[in-house]
């Protein structure tokens, strides 16, 4: 029988949830049960109208096993479409604070639910799918261990459903990019811990000798977070039935820890995973191999033994030894080191094909996506050094950078990727439409200039209104005046967003047709067809 | 547990283990002979699909 071992797993999982649902100690405890006790039992009603009886069609062991890549690109489009929608939310929110709606819809709650929303359920199934697209195709092997694939994304979208609806209903540890609470943590861990065999066994199992450098990316994105997210979730429940939990460090410690898990987070989950991505399609976009092979190695090395000591960068000036705040600074200083030499590996790979800037808007994007990787990796040395430092932090500034990499790096190259993939994935000639492409790279590029722009300006202006004293040593502005002055440019920056946005859209609407197998008429890209040359008089002649 | 761990594995023999692993890497990158490896590495997405 289909998938009979697992409805009965799922039965009972869900019995369980509604049994934590009656028993919990608190109410938000008892309607999020309610919430795991519908998602599964739903899930399991989904399997049980699938499931049949006839004997198990033999699977071929030398095929690519795509089917859950084709989900997770879908999922990729989707959740981007909400995590970023809600993100123009909350931006509208902090302009006008009328549209904070008490009490699942307030600025507190929705705020997790879009950092969490855009980098783990956006990025997050970008990179599960890619690497699984990638790891296959560099391995040339089949994904090891059967379904263990399919357990891996769906597992996942429970992790994200879980997240999601427990921010809503105001369950959070309080730790940036770590907000779920610990019964969310333990289910992350076993999907994670899967994710890991089923990418060590797929290269475990390849037929290429050498494992190709976008792999040994994407795994050392999943073992650190791994290690992190254990790590910097290790608490004690106040309850077994319960939402409530404490850390198991204290005070700075605990910040530490915090921003240890926090920094690495962009280093291994939005760096590392996304140069993984960046050594594959790039070069399979441009049709060149990559610039310097050598030069990429390298980069991996340098990246992995600086960027886990950056951490303490996020902790300048608070009760931190100032030794280790040094430490966070001068390594982040390090990093400009191989994050120059990665994207210099990226552009250069296109020496000699830069036509294909003006002819294909993938390939645009994806260099785009490095260029942006380029300077917000400049940005961010800058920004750890003590003196810059005390101006920019808590500051919009830093809500600049972290969107100038997240938007145009991380962003970028996952649709990139996708775009790439899609009709591979689907068997399609090409994508429905080039020129919606176009579109989407170039409100997403506006977008993220508009918002990066505004968010310096009014970082900058916050920061320096903070610290202005007047000749007898008041502060002259009140904090109230510095947030009445950068309302004109929240305004800004939620147009910014809305950019952003509709060219997500625009890729929802693109992807869809592609997947369903339409493609639009249309005349193609100016340059794309080589024209005719007149010779040129002082052109040599070879006889 | 805390910070002063780091300080400890610094001090001690740890930051000169990572500082030999990581010279070593990139020297084992870098030796002579392996370029025309690097250049088969760099091949391998084109070898399917």
């Amino acid at each position: 029988m289909k998938f009979g071992t697992e409805i009965v797993f799922l039965g009972l999982f869900a019995f369980g949830a509604l049994v934590a649902a009656g028993f919990g100690v608190d109410e938000p405890f008892r309607q999020h049960m309610w919430v795991l006790f519908f998602a599964v039992a739903g899930f399991n009603a989904m399997l049980m109208r699938n499931t049949d009886f006839k004997p198990a069609v033999p699977i071929d062991p030398a095929a690519y096993m795509d089917g859950p890549i084709r989900y997770g690109a879908i999922a990729t489009v989707f959740w981007g479409v909400v995590g970023m929608l809600v993100g123009v939310v909350i931006a509208l929110q902090l302009a006008f604070p009328h549209l904070n709606i008490e009490p699942w819809f307030n600025f507190g709650r929705l705020r997790p639910l879009h950092t969490s929303g855009v980098i783990f359920a956006f990025g997050g199934n970008a990179l599960l799918c890619t690497s699984m697209y990638v790891v296959q195709r560099t391995s040339r092997a089949r994904l090891f261990g059967g379904n263990l694939a399919w357990f891996v994304f769906w597992g996942y979208q429970l992790f994200i459903v879980m997240a999601a609806t427990g921010y809503l209903l105001g369950i959070t540890e309080g730790r940036e990019y770590a907000e779920p609470e610990w019964y969310v943590d333990i289910w992350l861990t076993i999907v994670w811990v899967a994710y890991l065999i089923l990418f060590l066994g797929t290269i475990l199992k390849r037929k290429e000798p050498h494992i190709y450098v976008a792999n040994w990316f994407y795994l050392s994105f999943i073992i650190t977070i791994a290690m992190l997210h254990v790590v910097n979730n290790l608490s004690m429940p106040v309850s077994f039935l319960g939402s409530k939990s404490y850390s198991a460090f204290s005070g700075v410690q605990d910040a530490l820890t915090q921003w240890w898990y926090g920094h690495n987070a962009v280093g291994f989950f939005l760096t590392a995973g996304f140069l993984g991505m960046m050594y594959y399609f790039v070069p399979k976009q441009a049709n060149r191999p990559v610039y310097s092979y050598r030069l990429s190695i390298i980069h991996f090395w340098a990246l992995i033994f600086l960027y886990i000591w950056a951490g303490p960068h996020h902790l300048h000036y608070t009760a931190l030894p100032d030794w280790a705040q040094t430490l966070g600074m001068v390594f982040s200083i390090m990093l400009w080191m191989p994050s120059w030499g990665g994207m210099i590996n990226g552009l250069m790979t296109l020496s000699g094909a830069w036509d294909k800037l003006r002819t294909d808007p993938i390939i645009r994007m994806m260099v785009a996506a490095v260029a942006f990787y380029g300077m917000s990796t400049f940005e961010g040395p800058i920004m750890s050094i003590k003196t810059v430092n005390s101006l920019s932090h808590y500051t919009d500034w830093t809500i600049g950078h972290v969107h100038s990499g997240a938007l145009g790096w991380v962003g970028m190259i996952s649709f990139g990727a996708i775009y790439y993939m899609v009709p591979k994935l689907w068997n399609r000639e090409r994508i429905y439409s080039l020129r919606l492409v176009a579109w989407h790279f170039w409100l997403a590029t506006l977008g993220i200039v508009v918002y990066a722009a505004v968010m310096w300006v009014s970082g900058i202006m916050q920061g320096l209104m903070w610290r202005e004293y007047d000749e007898q040593g008041f502060l002259v502005y009140s904090f109230a005046e510095t947030v009445a002055a950068i309302h004109p440019y929240y305004v800004m920056r939620a147009a910014g967003g809305a950019m952003y946005l509709a060219g997500m859209l625009i890729m929802a609407w693109n992807i869809t047709m592609t997947i369903r197998g339409y493609r639009r008429e249309e005349d193609p890209m100016p340059g794309s067809i080589a024209a005719l040359q007149p010779a040129r008089s002082g052109a040599r002649k070879w006889a | 547990m805390d910070y002063n761990l780091m300080r400890e594995f610094a001090d001690s023999c740890g930051l000169l283990g990572m500082v030999l692993f990581f010279a070593g890497c990139v020297a084992f990158a870098l030796r002579p002979g392996g370029h025309s490896q690097a250049h088969e590495a760099a091949h391998i997405p084109f070898k399917d699909d």
